[in-house]
């Protein structure tokens, strides 16, 4: 026999206890879809309407993957639920919990179906705020995979009872007016409201919350399926943020390494000989033209230890060597008291010229190098880590040490602490001396000295510890 | 500055945070509210990372005085900075709930001026939120470390969920790289919060309308491979922190190389595979009964990044294998490679209607060829597999496509 049902629920349950009262069996019966115009020439039969069938009791978990399997396409739905109830009131009871039967998988996988796709209604539902005579609400188009619309909407108006909101979809809608849920039939997508201001901010979000290195489209399409992408604001940016990608990470992975200007001055021999030889010619920033000479590094390749300073003083630019002025004298003492010898160890700065500017009477006052000198110097300083090989690389100052990590690196934060580097396994920053002899108030003076020959102890121990 | 160029960096800087579902709790708005929190998440969107849109994930400022080295957002670090208004995050989030962008609010800060201080701005947004507007939605709120009691107290009662931020595994790499924390002043934090979860979940036993306390618990982030600590230290952590805090989660996150990053660090692709495995690893722990130095002993303590760390116990103990599906009780069948908590509990169910066999199994959609060498069904006995020089190789599924390269071939492709 043929029998009509759907679309909802209630009609199936009146239909289906009419026939389990009748003692219809499952092969006997041909479900159909009510309006939709089988062909049949044939008028479906008709169910005489049947009290509730005395000691007929299913089991609630029946019901509740009923109401989910009723909002499903599939035409066998209805076949496939009576199939599953009268096996449960033929001696079956416990029938659903054999969930490898193929009758219960089939009904678990259709549940399942519409589950997943009222979640993602719940999900990729987007209003549209419109206002209409001073009043506001939101309307959003929607297109479900299944028949959901009566399933999912008491979910928003618990969500959004204080918003005047719609759901239109191609066979169903749904309006909130604040008081109650007005189910109505199915809009054309060209009903909707085109845009929403708000969308160009969600895109931005959308966008900056993306992180490139971790790039991973197919992770993305199986959550999130193309064909709801229509609907999505946000999806309009994915090809261009896929497309950019792999060049926003390589900018990340690798910063770009800006170019050092003496670059250009730096000889074919790459020995400390002939670097520094080379160095006294250089003219890759403008310090070079008030000071008397370059002063470039001192001590032997293979030295353990290199230690960096900022930039020569003014007795340093007389003599040509580094660290022979008063800030160069107390490094001695304090190198000397933790046991290293300067004599082995290769001692340089950052910039190799003497900046300054007159003072009264003639005297040439210290001015500390800007960015741009050390970045322009920066070249002589690779050169000569990269002849030095150190194990260990101790800069004094700020300057010394943004010379290698960057403007950011402050002293007072990361002072005393030992780094891997891609230059030495060990490397470290501490005060400059001269910061000790000028540091105007006292106590922080004695203070910083006690933290530096703290520093310089441990490197002589970290020294030993390399091996 | 305008609000969208905030929102660019702002959650520019907050896209480094793994911790970002919003699953938990129960709330429901009134007539006059918005918003609802109905027990599991919602991904409102993906990114092109696989990465779900749940929450609104921002800073409230990006400016920072501590200087931990893998974050952008240390104050040696010459990003661009920006600040936003509590009022103006209150309107972003309001206005992304109701076009149904997302969840909630996710709100986490750089420490300005103290802890403190810090706090008490992220608590002025949700106290906002909650009872100007009524917002039901759900609250993921950053707990700066070593902030004061009544703060943590206060902050509690407006979000569904604390985190305080362990950020690296050990102690020794927090004094490496993030000199300003420790796990005393963290683990301080995450105490705090456990106390007074247990406490209001105590007091609502008593009476139903006691105030909630974060009723979705709190977690906590791990950075992973900002540092060579290895896996065993890195779970035990773990281990630690869900026993002593009972925390729900801890989130473990790749280290993303970061724009002009410090020659400290690496500059490399982060260790997407490896992150995997510490979920699935993490997973283990806390639903399959196993212990960390079943899955990182200490003669290998780093997970294998080639099969997961079930399939790599199984393989080291191949003794207590293979598994009777019909007979083992479910803490052994748990330990099946390719068997998952639902697929032991439907297997329990069913064996007592019927003896199960391989037809069961194909039906529930496991791994077979995977489990088969592991397992004895009613119709299936291995015969010395289990011994064969050559069993990794065939329960190994193919590598995983995690790794950029595959992704960047796609981009390359532009096959979508
Ligand atoms: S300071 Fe350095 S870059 Fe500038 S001229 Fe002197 S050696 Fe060259
Ligand atoms: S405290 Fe937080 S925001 Fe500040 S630098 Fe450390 S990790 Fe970054």
């Amino acid at each position: 026999m043929r029998v009509e049902v759907g679309p909802d629920l209630d009609s199936f349950r009146v239909a289906a206890r009419g026939l389990l009262a009748r003692g219809v069996s499952p092969d006997q019966v041909l479900f159909t879809e009510e309006g939709l115009g089988q062909g049949s020439l044939l008028a479906p039969d008709v169910v005489p309407a049947s009290a509730p069938v005395a000691g007929l009791s299913v089991p609630p978990a029946f019901l509740e993957l009923a109401q989910k399997v009723a909002c499903h396409r599939s035409p066998e739905r209805w076949g496939l639920l009576y199939r599953v109830l009268w096996r449960l009131t033929r001696g079956e009871r416990k029938l659903l919990e054999v969930e490898s039967d193929a009758d219960v998988y089939r009904v678990l996988t259709l549940a399942k179906g519409v589950q997943r796709d009222a979640h993602k209604m719940k999900a990729f539902v987007r209003f549209r705020r419109v206002e209409r005579e001073g009043e506001e609400s939101f309307i959003a188009w929607h297109r479900p995979e299944h028949l959901i619309v009566r399933y999912v909407a008491p979910f928003f108006a618990r969500r959004f009872p204080s918003m005047r909101w719609s759901i239109l979809t191609p066979d169903a809608s749904v309006t909130w007016d604040l008081e109650q849920l007005t189910y109505g039939p199915g809009v054309p997508r060209s009903h909707a409201p085109d845009g929403d201001a708000l969308e160009e901010m969600w895109g931005t979000y959308y966008a900056s919350t993306f992180n490139p290195a971790r790039l991973n489209v197919r992770a993305m399409r199986a959550e999130m399926p193309k064909k709801h992408w229509a609907t999505l604001p946000e999806a309009r940016l994915i090809p261009e943020l896929v497309r950019q990608a792999p060049e926003r990470t390589s900018r990340m992975v690798s910063p770009k390494l800006e170019l050092s200007e003496a670059g250009r001055f730096l000889p074919e021999h790459r020995d400390l000989a002939s670097l520094a030889q080379a160095a006294q010619g250089c003219r890759a920033c403008p310090l070079h033209e008030r000071a008397t000479r370059t002063v470039f590094g001192e001590g032997p390749a293979g030295a353990r230890l290199m230690i960096v300073g900022e930039q020569p003083g003014d007795q340093e630019d007389r003599v040509g060597r580094p660290f022979v002025g008063p800030a160069g004298q107390l490094l001695d003492k304090v190198l000397a008291g933790v046991g290293l010898e300067r004599g082995q160890l290769y001692l340089t700065n950052a910039v190799k010229h003497f900046g300054w500017v007159a003072g009264e009477e003639k005297q040439r006052l210290h001015a500390k190098p800007g960015r741009q000198e050390v970045l322009a110097c920066k070249a002589w300083l690779d050169a000569e880590v990269a002849q030095v090989r150190p194990k260990m690389i101790l800069c004094l100052g700020a300057t010394a040490a943004q010379s290698f990590l960057g403007p950011g690196f402050r002293i007072n934060l990361s002072r005393g602490q030992i780094f891997d580097t891609p230059w030495a396994k060990a490397w470290m920053a501490t005060f400059h001396p001269s910061a000790l002899l000028r540091m105007p108030d006292e106590r922080a003076r004695a203070q910083a000295r006690v933290h530096f020959e703290e520093d310089l102890r441990r490197v002589a121990g970290t020294l030993r510890a390399l091996g | 500055m305008d609000v969208r160029k905030k929102l660019e960096i702002l959650a520019d800087a907050a896209k480094y945070d793994a911790s970002c579902s919003s699953s938990g709790g129960k709330r429901k708005a009134g007539k006059e509210g918005l918003g609802s929190v109905e027990g599991m998440g919602i991904c409102h969107s993906y990114t092109p990372d696989g990465r779900c849109v749940s929450l609104l994930k921002i800073l409230l400022t990006n400016f920072c005085i501590y200087d931990c080295q893998y974050c952008i957002n240390r104050i040696s670090s010459d990003t661009a900075r920006a600040r936003f208004t509590p009022a103006e995050v209150v309107q972003l989030t309001l206005d992304f709930y109701k076009r149904n962008y997302i969840e909630g609010l996710f709100l986490s800060s750089g420490v300005i001026k103290s802890p403190d201080y810090t706090m008490e701005q992220l608590i002025q947004v949700t106290r906002t939120l909650r009872e100007v507007h009524g917002f039901q939605g759900y609250i993921h709120l950053k707990a700066v470390p070593g902030a004061s009691r009544e703060l943590i107290d206060k902050a509690g009662r407006y979000a569904d969920r604390l985190s305080a931020n362990i950020e690296l595994p050990t102690d020794s790499d927090l004094k490496r790289l993030a000199p300003e924390k420790s796990f005393a002043v963290t683990g301080g934090t995450m105490k705090e919060i456990s106390t007074r979860v247990e406490q209001s979940k105590a007091e609502r036993m008593e009476s139903p309308k006691a105030p909630k306390f974060a009723p979705a618990g709190q977690s906590t982030q791990m950075i992973v491979g900002a540092t060579p600590t290895p896996d065993a230290a890195i779970l035990d952590t773990a281990s630690r922190l869900y026993t002593r805090f009972k925390l729900r989660r801890v989130y473990y996150s790749a280290y993303s190389p970061i724009p002009l990053v410090d020659a400290r660090l690496p500059a490399k692709s982060p260790p997407l595979v490896r992150e995997h495995r510490l979920y699935q690893a993490d997973w283990l722990l806390r639903f399959y009964g196993f212990r960390v130095d079943e899955l990182a002993p200490p003669e290998q303590p780093d997970l294998s990044l080639e099969m997961d760390p079930k399939l790599a116990w199984a393989l080291r103990r191949r003794e207590a294998f293979p598994m009777d599906v019909n007979r083992a009780p479910r803490e052994a069948l748990l330990r099946v490679p390719g068997m998952g908590v639902r697929t032991v509990d439907r297997l329990i169910r069913i064996r007592r209607w019927h003896r199960i066999t391989l037809a069961d199994l194909a039906r529930l959609r496991v791994p077979l060829t995977r489990m088969k060498p592991f397992i004895v069904t009613a119709d299936h006995r291995p015969t010395g597999l289990i011994d064969s020089p050559r069993l990794a190789e065939r329960v190994t599924p193919p590598a995983t496509q995690l790794s950029l390269f595959t992704s960047a071939q796609e981009a390359l492709t532009g096959e979508l």
